[in-house]
């Protein structure tokens, strides 16, 4: 099956910094992938060559089989809702007809169910929104629109938990009815977490990780007890990260941990955590600093 | 929201919770079990996770699929499913608690005696 999305090579410059160097990744038809990574990571720059809105310096990109930039075929099969995503001078119900024209599998009655569940007024103008609701402008276009590829970057700008939640919600729903490829771009990484089947990590410009969701949960475990039996329990293994306090510490290492060292852990009285794939992430990325202890 | 664990992949848990309710008599042998977007809608995970999930029970024989109205719980199924959980009772719950005991100092007698006393209280049956 041909990728959706593929990426090879890809290095974008800016005169002396590097913000995307030799990315290469492939997103498969049919998933949903998280594009997860700090800010400053390079998430928005590929997303941006991936929608044809930038170039790339060196390395290609192609999605559905093709150069996306200046490619209308291409391109009105894609979505593409921004962070603070700036409009034209419309009111809400205007931004909305103009969206329907553009993409080919528009769903008004999705569209007409989101306004209400977000509670948009459609006389309004945009920009007397607040925050909160400009994003879930986009959030309507993003999905009503049912386009083959959907990329939403950190779209929820201004939104409070409840209206993240139902943004989640409805998405889940909405692609379990009408299959496509959505890629979403996040730092709300536990939020996301359960609906992301791919997982892509960005860190300075590189591809930090790129597994599926499932191998990356449980790869890594905290081990936690009295500081004598964890240095015991960690002595032949990679510790990915240390903290003590008074005679107790917990070290994280990889894992997942087998029965047999389980049950060494039981009989030296540690505990095990798995961590989640916020901390996963954070150690992925080489930039977990020692916290400090209370 | 049911809570789903980090550390356990969530298809893994997925068949473990329906294994459960089969085991428990809450999906009977015949029923229909949620659709893969029923179950990805209740736990709020990916769909494809959840239809791994299910494939894995299917695999198992535990479900089996009626094509065109969808995935139903096996004849027998409660039974494979005990079978395979007696196996694994020792290693999974007597072990760790017999591992403990020797931690404490408490002998195998009283141990054995605690089981019983627990069990009765729980109406459980004597021999």
């Amino acid at each position: 099956m041909t990728p959706t999305i593929s990426v090879t090579e890809l290095s974008r410059r800016y005169r002396d910094q590097a913000a995307l160097d030799s990315v290469s990744l492939a997103v498969e038809p049919g998933t949903v992938t998280g594009l997860l990574g700090r800010n400053g990571a390079g998430k928005t720059t590929l997303l941006r060559i991936i929608t044809g809105l930038e170039f790339p310096t060196t390395g290609e990109v192609k999605v559905f089989g093709a150069a996306p930039a200046e490619n209308e075929a291409v391109l009105r099969r894609m979505v593409f809702v921004r962070e603070e995503q700036a409009y034209p001078d419309f009111r809400v119900g205007h931004a909305i007809r103009v969206a329907s024209w553009f993409y080919p599998n528009w769903n008004a009655d999705l569209a007409e169910q989101l306004l209400a569940d977000f509670e948009l007024p459609l006389g309004r103008r945009i920009r007397r929104l607040s925050r909160g609701m400009r994003s879930a402008v986009g959030i309507v276009i993003g999905l009503a629109a049912r386009a083959e590829l959907t990329l939403f970057d950190e779209p929820y700008a201004g939104l409070d938990a409840v209206a993240r939640q139902l943004f989640y919600d409805r998405l889940l729903a909405d692609f379990a009815e009408h299959p496509r490829t959505i890629v979403l771009s996040t730092h709300l990484i536990d939020e996301v977490a359960d609906l992301l089947e791919h997982i892509v990590m960005l860190d300075h410009g590189r591809v930090a990780l790129d597994a599926p969701a499932d191998e990356i949960r449980g790869t890594g475990m905290t081990v936690s007890g009295p500081a004598i039996a964890v240095e015991e329990f960690v002595a032949d293994r990679p510790v990915w990260h240390r903290q003590r306090i008074a005679s107790r510490a917990s070290a994280v290492v990889p894992g997942p941990l087998d029965v047999t060292a389980q049950a060494r852990a039981r009989a030296l009285h540690l505990s095990l955590e798995p961590l989640s794939l916020q901390q996963l992430l954070v150690h992925a990325s080489g930039t977990a600093e020692e916290k400090v202890s209370a | 929201m049911p809570a789903l664990d980090e550390g356990t992949p969530l298809f893994v848990q997925i068949a473990e919770q329906l294994a459960d309710d089969i085991v428990d008599g809450q999906l009977a042998e015949g029923t229909r079990v949620p659709s893969t977007n029923e179950l990805a809608a209740f736990y709020r995970i990916n769909p494809a996770t959840a239809a791994k999930g299910i494939n894995m029970l299917v695999d198992d024989g535990v479900l089996e699929k009626r094509r065109g109205i969808g995935m139903f719980v096996a004849v027998g199924a409660r039974e494979q499913l005990l079978a395979a959980r007696r196996k694994l009772f020792a290693e999974q719950y007597v072990d760790p608690m017999v591992a403990e005991a020797s931690r404490l100092g408490i002998d195998s007698d009283t141990l054995v005696s605690l089981i019983r006393e627990t069990s009765l209280s729980n109406g459980g049956k004597t021999r």
